[in-house]
């Protein structure tokens, strides 16, 4: 790929002493001006600089709120509220990185299925996407643990179903409960070590995003028509994408920025404005939206599987519905990238966005009567999405003809190429 | 998962289960949809409203809710001068100290310090009220679904229970309450508060009043955050059409 790249021209006699000391400024040159990206990128793959723009607010703002938050269970409420009434700005921070970690997820779930539906995982991408598996799961936890830092209500019980979900681990389980909780049960402790990791993780992601654009930068973007593109079908990443990326992100911001100032509270829920009572239960208990699909396979499973109770099977269910996609490069095994090529994919794929949403459903309410069974069947057809429907669908599908280039007209199959 | 929850119930003690709504299985009535004057993109506060909704809260709720997260001085915002706060402040006594000979004293509140509750303690607030918890109202119109119309429609929310139903010893019959057995009587009565601008109180309007007061007290920061807001996203529509321009101008040559 190095080779694409335009060589870059030092003029300035301050700069070329820098850079022959450390070339930090051709890397910048290589990797955000000259780099070489398909020229015909839809605004679906401005997502991912978008999601990276997204967690640079997230730390900032974090970094900011730590400074005038109390990581105690007697002060922690008291002090998101002195946030909230005292500190100047201090509503805008806390509502800015309570409805960023929506707008993070948001925004990774849509930067995902356009992998999904792009065949952005395949060969030579597969460690690209198991990167961004990575950085999804980082992401869970360290919204997971921001929620319980308010220490409101919901961030208490959530907290505690959550830990006690490792007590259905065989044998070690309640030790590893009562080890995460720092105690027998979620207390000071708790909170203490949840502030500290909720601290660290983001820079944890900082760097596993690092490896995701040097994995990235290594073959290029992929691209909706989802071939390998000739140097003629790209363009230099600055200015175009620079730019589109920018408007991009203004957009974004309009979306963001209505919510913060004008329904900043829509997305959470009114329990967690309650204090944290170990000794009062809210009548449900539900996560965040963006944990809602997951919730719902976690409880899905309410049988025992042969000698696996079900709470096991629940918890084993919830982190395989994560874990699967590590294999999804393998579990497809179709040659053409893009479901523009694909038409009976295409179907699956948007049955699947459909069955995320339906689970979200079943999460968000009580788990009574006909939405039990609605969970555990769209429970089962996730993962027969990805471990039946997509081994096979790639061995039956016969895909539309795909083209050579971006340039290049499509030709049916074995058509003989026109002479020109 | 079920399991789990269940084995959480059991282990909990539900004893302050009056207090909290959405426990009981009764499904309460949906909350009446009112409007509000500081609903909306462009809603701002009816100071009047306001004022007389602190009326009720100090003269009437205050008895047996605190609002601790609110400051005298914060009352400037709701119209009062300076001098009006402090005045408002000094009527209360706050406990302070410890001075230089080691002692606790009693002094006049100031515009600093925040309204004193009216228990000193969780315990006291239950022995005073028949084991029931009067939640702190710093929050309520947040920590409650349906928000401003739900406080409003409990307030006025009380009747007669329907035939066959027996209200606890203690309790009152309300429609909107969760479970519709309540700790807190019917207290909003007609003329309970002699308003200084004149309006009449009737229980409607002294709960619409308290309701916007408690509103404010939840989201004291509700017209700062619009304000900001609109000026914020005039200035983003700007921008995103200069960029979508700009956009569109360097990318002419690759289309």
């Amino acid at each position: 790929m190095a080779s694409d790249v335009e060589p870059m021209v030092l003029k300035n006699p301050t700069l070329r002493w820098i850079e022959e000391r450390l070339p930090i400024l051709s890397f910048g040159y290589r990797h955000l001006v000259a780099y070489p990206t398909p020229r015909n990128l839809s605004y679906w793959w401005n997502f991912g600089s978008l999601a990276g723009m997204i967690l640079v607010i997230q730390i900032v703002t974090g970094v900011v709120l730590a400074m005038h938050y109390t990581p105690h269970v007697a002060h922690a409420f008291d002090s998101v509220e002195h946030i909230m009434r005292d500190v100047n700005w201090g509503w805008l921070l806390r509502y800015l990185h309570s409805n960023g970690a929506s707008m993070f997820f948001a925004v990774v779930y849509i930067h995902i299925f356009r992998g999904l539906y792009y065949g952005s995982y395949k060969a030579p991408r597969e460690l690209l996407w198991i990167i961004g598996v990575v950085i999804l799961f980082l992401m869970m936890m360290t919204a997971f643990m921001g929620y319980v830092l308010p220490w409101g209500q919901m961030s208490f019980w959530a907290a505690t179903v959550i830990t006690n979900l490792f007590s259905a681990v065989p044998l070690v389980g309640e030790s590893i409960v009562t080890w995460l909780w720092g105690g027998f049960s979620v207390d000071n402790p708790t909170l203490n070590r949840f502030f500290s990791l909720h601290y660290l993780l983001p820079f944890v992601i900082v760097g596993v995003v690092f490896l995701h654009l040097a994995a990235l930068h290594t073959h290029g973007s992929n691209n909706p028509v989802g071939i390998d593109l000739t140097k003629k079908d790209k363009i230099p990443f600055h200015p175009y994408y620079t730019v589109k990326d920018l408007f991009g992100f203004a957009v974004f911001l309009l979306v963001y920025l209505g919510l913060v100032f004008f329904a900043p509270d829509l997305l959470g829920h009114p329990d967690n404005y309650i204090p944290a009572n170990p000794l009062v239960t809210p009548a449900h208990i539900v996560p965040e939206w963006y944990f809602l699909p997951f919730y719902a396979i976690l409880r899905a499973i309410t049988f025992d599987i042969l000698f696996i109770p079900a709470k096991l099977g629940g918890v084993i269910a919830m982190i395989a519905s994560i874990a699967v996609l590590f294999f999804l490069p393998w579990l497809d095994t179709s040659k053409v990238r893009s479901a523009r090529y694909r038409p009976i994919y295409r179907i699956f794929f948007w049955i699947l966005v459909a069955d995320c949403f339906v689970l979200g459903y079943v999460g968000a309410n009580p788990p009574e009567g006909w939405l039990v069974t609605l969970g555990q069947i769209a429970t089962l057809w996730y993962f027969a999405h990805f471990l039946v429907v997509l081994p096979i669908l790639g061995k039956l599908e016969r895909p539309l003809p795909v083209p050579e280039s971006l340039s290049a007209p499509v030709l049916p199959r074995g058509a003989a190429v026109p002479a020109e | 998962m079920r399991r789990i929850l269940r084995l959480l119930g059991i282990a909990l003690v539900s004893a302050t289960a009056i207090a909290e709504p959405g426990r009981a299985a009764v499904e309460a009535e949906p909350p009446l949809r009112e409007t509000w004057p500081h609903q909306g993109i462009f809603g701002t506060w009816d100071r009047r409203a306001l004022q007389r909704g602190f009326q009720v809260y100090k003269e009437v709720c205050a008895a047996c809710h605190g609002v601790k997260y609110l400051a005298f001085r914060n009352l400037a915002d709701l119209g009062f001068s300076e001098e009006e706060v402090k005045a408002i402040a000094a009527q209360y006594t706050v406990r302070d100290g410890p001075d230089d000979r080691g002692e606790m004293f009693e002094r006049p509140a100031r515009p600093s310090d925040r309204m004193p509750g009216p228990y000193p303690n969780e315990q006291a607030a239950r022995a005073a009220n028949n084991g029931a918890l009067p939640p702190d109202l710093s929050l309520i119109v947040k920590a409650r679904k349906g928000g401003e119309n739900y406080i409003y429609s409990l307030l006025i929310g009380y009747e007669e229970p329907p035939s066959g139903v027996v209200v606890p010893e203690g309790m009152y019959y309300n429609k909107y309450f969760p479970g519709h057995f309540i700790a807190m009587p019917p207290i909003l009565q007609p003329d309970a508060v002699t308003y200084a601008d004149g309006t009449k109180a009737t229980v409607g309007q002294m709960a619409r009043d308290v309701t916007q007061f408690l509103a404010w007290v939840s989201d004291p920061k509700l017209e700062e955050r619009k304000g900001t807001g609109i000026t914020t996203m005039l200035f983003l529509i700007a921008l995103t059409g200069l960029l979508y321009a700009y956009k569109r101008r360097i990318w002419a040559d690759v289309h």
